[in-house]
C-alpha cells in the first residue's frame, strides 16, 4: 500500500527515517515551514530555511525514493517577532512560486495574539492574491476556539473552504471543521495531539470524506512512520481497505494537487532510484559509499562498515 | 581567459533563444515567456521578477530541449563552447528571462541575479547554473561559479561542472582544480568537462596522484579518468603509480594508463610505453580515446 505523509519535518529527521518511511511505503511527504524548536532571530534564517525545504531537502528525499513537497509560511509563533515577521513576508512572493510548493502555510494562531492574528491575515490575503491552497496550524492551547476563529478568518477574507487544510484536529473539532467544508487532518503524535487508536475510532464515527492524517514528526518526540502504523491499525481493527487508503494517502492527495504542484505521477512514473547514475556522490553519499540500487541491493551484512 | 565572450552578441542570443522556443512551445505558452521577457527586461517589481523566473515550468512543462544539428551549431557560433544539447524547455526559457534582467543596469542585474541564486530550488539553481557561459560580465561571476562547485546537490553540480565552458574559461587554477577533483570525489565522469585537457596543470596532477594513492590504501577504487590530466605531467616522480595501473586486472584501465603516457613527453613515460606494446597496440586498434574510456566507465560502473 502507498502512503502519502502530508504534514512532516523532514529536516529534523535523518537519513535512517527516509529509508525506513520509504520500506514501509510512504511514497510522497510534504514539509510544511515552520519553526525550528529555537526562536529565529533575523530574517537571514528564515531564508535559509526555504532555501533548504526547497532545495537540499528535496533532494535528500528523492535519493531515498521519496517525493518531497514543501508549503512555505510565516509560522504562527515567530509571527509574534514584529521585525522578523515584516521582513519575512516580503520573502514569500520570493518562494511560493516554486516548483512543489504547495500550499502558503502552516499559520493560523499560537497564543492568539493581535501580531499572530496581523499575519495571519496577511497571508491568507496572499494566498487569496497567488491563488495557493492554505495550511492551517490550530493552537495547542485553546484549540477549539483557535479552530473556530482560524475559519472564521479565512471565510472573512473569502477564501474556499475546499482549498483549506485545518490540520491537528482532534475529537473536540472535526464536527464544526467537517460541517464547515474544510478539510480535516489529523496528526499522529504521541503526547500532545492525535493516538492512533482515537484515530481509528474517529474513522469509524465520521467516515473517511476529506479526513487524512499525518505525523508531523519533527524535533520532539514522534513518529515518523505514523501513517503507515496508523494504517495497519486500521486494517486490524476493521477498517476496510478502501477507507484506510482514502485517509492515508487519496484524501491528501485530492486535497494538495489542487495546487497543481503534486500529481501521482510524480512517484508513479519516477525512474528507479539509482544513486549511482542520477544522484552520484553528495553528504548523503560521502563519496566512495556503495550506491544503492533498487531491487538489486543484496541482503547486507549490517556490521560491515565500507 | 577566453576572448571569444567578449564578443557574444547579447541581441542574436536572444533572438535564437526565442526562436527555438516558439518552436517548441503553443502559441499560448510562447506568448507568456516572451511577455515576462519583455516585463522582466522592462520595469517588473521584484516579486514579478523571482515569480515568474519560479514559475517557467508551469508554462514550458519540462521536455527535453532536442536542439537540431543546426541549432546546436548556431549555439556553438554564438558562444564557443556552448553546449545546450541536454537542456530541456523550461531551462532555456529561464536562461532567456536572466538575459532579460542582464538588460536593466548592470548593479541591478547583479542583485537579482544573487537574490535568484541563494533562493532557488533545485531546477533553477540548474538553470542558472548552466546560464553562466552566456550571461554578460562573465569576468564577475567567477565567485559564484565556484559556489556551484561546491553544492551538495549532484544535479547542481553537474550543470556547472559538465557540458559547461565557464569553468575552464574562466575559473583561477585553483577553482578548476576543484571542478576536476570534486568530480572524482563525487563519481561524476571528466570526459563531460569542458577543456579537461586545456586546463590540466602540474598542481592538479600532484593533487589527483595523491588522491590515488589515499583511494588505493583504503581499498577503493580509482577511475580510469583520474589520469587523464595526470597524463602531460608524467615523469620519474609519479612513474610507479601509472606502472600500478599498467597492470591493473581491468583491460579500461589499462588502456588509460596507456592514454595517459603518450600524452607525457617524459623520456621516462615513452621507456615505459615500450614495455607495453600489446596495450598500446590494443588502444590503436581499437581507437580508444578519453572520450570512450569515460563513456564505458560510467555505464559499467
Amino acid at each position: 500500500m502507498m502512503f502519502i505523509d502530508p504534514h512532516i519535518h523532514m529536516i529534523s529527521r535523518t537519513t535512517d527515517d527516509y529509508k525506513a518511511m520509504y520500506e514501509a511505503g510512504v511514497v510522497a511527504v510534504i514539509e510544511p515551514a515552520f519553526w525550528l524548536g529555537q526562536p529565529r532571530t533575523n530574517p537571514g534564517s528564515m531564508l535559509d530555511y526555504f532555501s533548504m525545504i526547497v532545495g537540499w531537502e528535496r533532494f535528500r528525499a528523492s535519493q531515498f525514493g521519496i517525493q518531497h513537497y514543501c508549503t512555505i509560511g510565516l509560522n504562527s509563533k515567530e509571527a509574534n517577532n514584529e521585525k522578523l515577521a515584516e521582513e519575512t513576508m516580503e520573502l514569500l512572493p520570493r518562494y511560493a512560486s516554486k516548483e512543489g510548493v504547495v500550499a502558503i502555510g502552516e499559520i493560523g494562531y499560537d497564543d492568539m495574539t493581535d501580531l499572530e492574528d496581523r499575519y495571519f491575515r496577511k497571508q491568507v490575503e496572499l494566498a487569496k492574491k497567488m491563488d495557493m491552497l492554505v495550511l492551517i496550524h490550530t493552537p495547542h492551547r485553546n484549540k477549539k476556539q483557535g479552530t473556530l476563529k482560524s475559519m472564521d478568518v479565512c471565510e472573512e477574507h473569502g477564501l474556499d473552504p475546499s482549498k483549506v487544510i485545518i490540520d491537528h484536529n482532534n475529537e473536540e473539532t472535526i464536527k464544526d471543521v467537517l460541517e464547515r467544508g474544510y478539510w480535516t487532518a489529523f496528526t499522529i503524535y504521541p503526547g500532545t495531539k492525535m493516538g492512533n487508536e482515537r484515530m481509528v475510532e474517529i474513522v469509524k464515527e465520521y467516515g473517511t470524506e476529506r479526513i487524512f492524517i499525518d505525523s508531523a514528526a519533527d524535533w520532539g518526540h514522534s513518529d515518523p512512520l505514523g501513517v503507515p502504523k496508523t494504517a495497519k491499525l486500521m486494517l486490524q481493527r476493521g477498517i476496510s481497505e478502501d477507507d484506510v487508503k482514502k485517509v492515508c494517502y487519496q484524501n491528501a492527495l485530492d486535497a494538495y494537487s489542487q495546487s497543481g504542484q503534486m500529481n501521482e505521477n510524480d512517484w508513479l512514473n519516477r525512474s528507479k532510484i539509482d544513486q549511482r547514475k542520477t544522484f552520484s556522490g553528495n553528504t548523503v553519499l560521502r563519496g566512495g559509499y556503495k550506491p544503492y540500487i533498487e531491487d538489486e541491493d543484496d541482503a547486507k551484512n549490517d556490521i560491515i562498515i565500507e | 581567459m577566453s576572448t571569444d565572450h567578449q564578443n557574444l552578441d547579447l541581441k542574436k542570443l536572444r533572438n535564437s533563444i526565442l526562436q527555438w522556443l516558439k518552436e517548441r512551445l503553443s502559441d499560448e505558452s510562447y506568448d507568456k515567456i516572451s511577455t515576462m521577457s519583455e516585463a522582466l527586461a522592462g520595469d517588473a517589481e521584484d516579486w514579478e521578477v523571482y515569480s515568474s523566473l519560479s514559475a517557467v515550468p508551469r508554462y514550458t512543462g519540462k521536455s527535453p530541449l532536442e536542439l537540431t544539428d543546426d541549432e546546436l551549431k548556431e549555439a556553438r557560433n554564438i558562444r564557443t563552447g556552448w553546449d545546450p544539447s541536454q537542456w530541456s524547455v523550461d531551462q532555456l526559457a529561464r536562461t532567456l528571462l536572466l538575459l532579460s534582467i542582464a538588460e536593466r543596469d548592470k548593479d541591478e542585474f547583479f542583485d537579482k541575479l544573487e537574490k535568484l541564486f541563494i533562493s532557488s530550488d533545485m531546477g533553477e539553481a540548474e538553470a542558472l547554473y548552466q546560464s553562466l557561459p552566456v550571461l554578460p560580465y562573465p569576468d564577475e561571476l567567477k565567485d559564484r561559479a565556484a559556489e556551484g562547485i561546491r553544492s551538495n546537490i549532484t544535479s547542481v553540480f553537474t550543470a556547472v561542472a559538465q557540458r559547461n565552458p565557464y569553468p575552464a574559461d574562466f575559473l583561477d587554477e585553483d577553482a578548476w582544480n576543484q571542478v576536476v577533483l570534486k568530480s572524482l570525489f563525487v563519481q561524476t565522469p571528466l570526459y563531460l568537462i569542458v577543456g579537461i585537457d586545456r586546463r590540466a596543470n602540474d598542481k592538479l596532477a600532484d593533487i589527483l596522484v595523491e588522491y590515488a594513492h589515499e583511494r588505493w590504501s583504503a581499498g577503493r577504487e580509482v577511475s580510469p579518468e583520474l589520469w587523464r590530466p595526470v597524463g602531460p605531467f608524467i615523469d620519474e616522480a609519479n612513474l610507479e603509480e601509472i606502472e600500478k595501473v599498467l597492470n591493473h586486472e581491468d583491460t579500461l584501465h589499462r588502456q588509460a594508463a596507456i592514454l595517459a603516457l603518450s600524452a607525457s613527453e617524459s623520456k621516462a613515460a615513452s621507456n615505459l610505453i615500450k614495455k607495453y606494446q600489446d596495450v598500446l597496440h590494443n588502444v590503436h586498434k581499437q581507437e580508444i580515446n578519453w572520450h570512450r574510456i569515460g563513456e564505458q566507465y560510467d555505464a559499467a560502473r
